[in-house]
């Protein structure tokens, strides 16, 4: 079984050790409840450090791809594999197998989605305005968080469309170490 | 028919042997407290066996791994950094702006990764499943991430398994009947006595018996430490909870007045014989809920100096024994005096936490009766009373941690009832509001 699950976690460029999907595995299986081979968004909301986490429920999402409930083992460690640190030796790999889940790019990538709640690869101010009031619930007034949000899109708006596109994202943060801070790192 | 006669013929002598040995060699020292040293034989040979086993298991799979993983049992590396320090430092490179008030769109990579990592591995799920051996200890329910090994561990463990079902288990489940039948017999009895002094005396001799037999009847090994801090009358007894048999393991050296709510059945009939000896509180189901009448209940038993030291688990439900988590400020505002007492089972030889979720009560006795042993640590701790201008929830804090600190357990804030019910709101609030002063500084519009 987890030979079968080894290869399907190579071919998605994630090298893991064995131990470290074992535990993975257990972990996932420990969330659900239902015993399907399957988290709904329920499973994931009985943990009480993401359930008081204020973007808990978009983080949620990102597991789940459009238009689904359930994620399977494979799609669980697809979206965890944004977050596997980025190391030295793997800079040199074979360029036709496409980057790697946790490249710089799709660090910010996973980010840029956390904001784009319609995902069609922009942030409008209403999106922004949406995922401000979430992350400060009811102690900033509405005035106060739209000048926010406009001030934030105008910073970031280069070609003048009232929203934040991924190249334009990636320009606000690109002094940020984000290969550090997006990233998990195993005990063992 | 002379077949079936012939069987009887056999059996029945093979029955009397097996219960006269039962009675002489368990049963008697049981009641009065002494030892004839099989258990610490079995202790020995069952020790000298896991470890070797332990030693088979590292040499076929590298050692580092497992040894590395007994050093902290964390599965990732957790900041343990604020909220403030960590939007800080990521808003360290971009300019601060009047207008735009703090924020910046790096700020929620804070909240995802923080997000991921209580996904991949959080402090409170864990906490209501089993502990995760460091090494294998020949059970099959244990196994979780060990292979197949070699041919002589699966002989072992194929030994193991007929010791412990068909020696250990009948042997566990007679001793058990007789030690509940004789509680209910034997308090029965001293129930008919008239109230002098004597009874009370018999009632606990009685009670004390009938608990020494119950834990021999679940092969637990424990270990008294501190004997001279051990709850008096009128005190207060509180301990971490990890399953119904912490009642037998601290009964086993004391006696104390439970507190609980009425069963029906065999709970029930048991609850009835041992109010007879002597007085404990069972409450009905709807008054649990009147807070006033539990506590004022519990008040005049504390008052009454001549009453048994009351036994209370703060927690309110099953924990599993690497932490111990919110206590519930009832208790701590009766009053009396507080003994705080530490638990600690050894999980090697068989774990003793009760997942109600998984197991019902009798699956869960079974499982305990087919273990190993039960080893554990009992640590009684000085008596703690609350200070001035200590309220309730931080007199509860102090003596959680304390109990933390002797049990070598993990102290958590979280509330245990969140096995089952959602966490509050208020602490996303709490979040919520924290991140805000990040953004808009000290005048926020509320």
């Amino acid at each position: 079984m987890f030979t079968v699950l080894n290869q399907t976690l190579l071919c998605l460029c994630f090298p893991v050790s064995h131990s470290q999907i074992t535990r993975l595995y257990s972990r996932f299986h420990s969330l659900d409840k239902g015993e399907n081979g399957a988290l709904s968004r329920e499973d994931f909301q009985r943990i009480p450090e993401l359930a008081i986490n204020p973007l808990g429920d978009r983080i949620i999402n990102a597991f789940f791809p459009e238009g689904e409930d359930q994620v399977n083992f494979r799609g669980f460690m697809r979206t965890l594999a944004h977050f596997r640190p980025v190391e030295d030796n793997e800079k040199n790999k074979d360029p036709t197998s496409g980057e790697p889940l946790n490249s710089r790019a799709n660090k910010l990538l996973f980010a840029f989605r956390l904001y784009d709640l319609d995902r069609d690869d922009k942030i409008s101010r209403d999106e922004l305005l949406q995922v401000l009031r979430m992350m400060v619930g009811v102690n900033i007034s509405d005035e106060q968080l739209g000048s926010i949000a406009d001030r934030t899109i105008q910073e970031a708006d280069t070609n003048g469309d009232m929203s934040i596109s991924f190249s334009e994202f990636t320009k606000v943060l690109e002094k940020v170490d984000v290969e550090q801070k997006m990233s998990i790192r195993f005990l063992h | 028919m002379t077949d079936l006669f012939g069987f009887w013929a056999v059996f029945f002598p093979v029955l009397r042997v097996w219960f006269t040995c039962l009675v002489v060699l368990i049963m008697l020292p049981a009641m009065f407290g002494i030892s004839l040293g099989i258990t610490e034989t079995y202790m020995k040979i069952l020790l000298k066996t896991l470890e070797w086993a332990t030693h088979r298991i590292q040499r076929a799979s590298r050692a580092e791994e497992i040894l590395k993983r007994s050093a902290s049992n964390g599965l990732i590396q957790r900041n343990d950094s604020s909220l403030e320090q960590e939007i800080e430092e990521l808003r360290r490179n971009r300019p601060k702006s009047a207008e735009r008030g703090d924020f910046t769109l790096s700020d929620v990579l804070y909240f995802s990764t923080r997000g991921i990592e209580s996904i991949v591995e959080d402090d409170v799920t864990q906490r209501f499943t089993s502990e995760e051996l460091v090494s294998w200890n020949l059970l099959t329910r244990t196994n979780n991430n060990f292979q197949y090994i070699s041919l002589r561990l699966t002989v072992l463990w194929g030994v193991g398994v007929v010791v412990r079902y068909c020696i250990l288990l009948p042997l566990r489940i007679t001793l058990t009947a007789i030690g509940l039948s004789w509680l209910v017999i034997g308090t029965t009895m001293v129930g008919f006595l008239p109230n002098f002094r004597v009874k009370g005396w018999l009632s606990e001799l009685v009670h004390l018996m009938c608990y020494r037999i119950c834990a021999r009847g679940l092969s637990a090994t424990i270990h008294y430490h501190n004997k001279q801090n051990r709850p008096k009358r009128g005190g207060i007894c509180v301990a971490n909870h990890t399953s119904p048999i912490d009642v037998v393991i601290l009964a086993n050296d004391g006696c104390y007045a439970m507190v609980g709510q009425v069963h029906g059945g065999l709970m029930g009939v048991l609850q009835r014989a041992m109010e007879r000896s002597c007085p404990h509180i069972w409450f009905e189901r709807a008054e649990m809920r009147d807070r006033h009448l539990v506590t004022q209940r519990l008040r005049d038993h504390v008052n009454n100096k001549t009453k048994l030291p009351i036994l209370i688990f703060p927690e309110g439900t099953c924990i599993n024994n690497t932490s111990v988590m919110m206590f519930k400020k009832g208790s701590f505002e009766i009053g009396g005096t507080i003994y705080p007492v530490a638990i600690k089972y050894d999980p090697q030889f068989g774990d003793a936490f009760w997942n109600s979720s998984k197991y019902s009560m009798v699956s869960y006795l079974l499982r305990m009766m087919t273990s190993w042993a039960i080893v554990c640590n009992v640590w009684y701790l000085p008596p703690m009373t609350q200070e001035e201008g200590e309220d309730a929830v931080q007199f509860a804090n102090r003596v959680k941690s304390t109990i933390a600190q002797q049990g070598g357990l993990v102290d958590l804030a979280w509330d245990g009832g969140l096995k089952r019910a959602k966490v509050k709101e208020s602490f996303k609030e709490q979040q919520q509001k924290k991140y805000s002063h990040m953004v808009v500084g000290d005048d926020s519009s509320d």
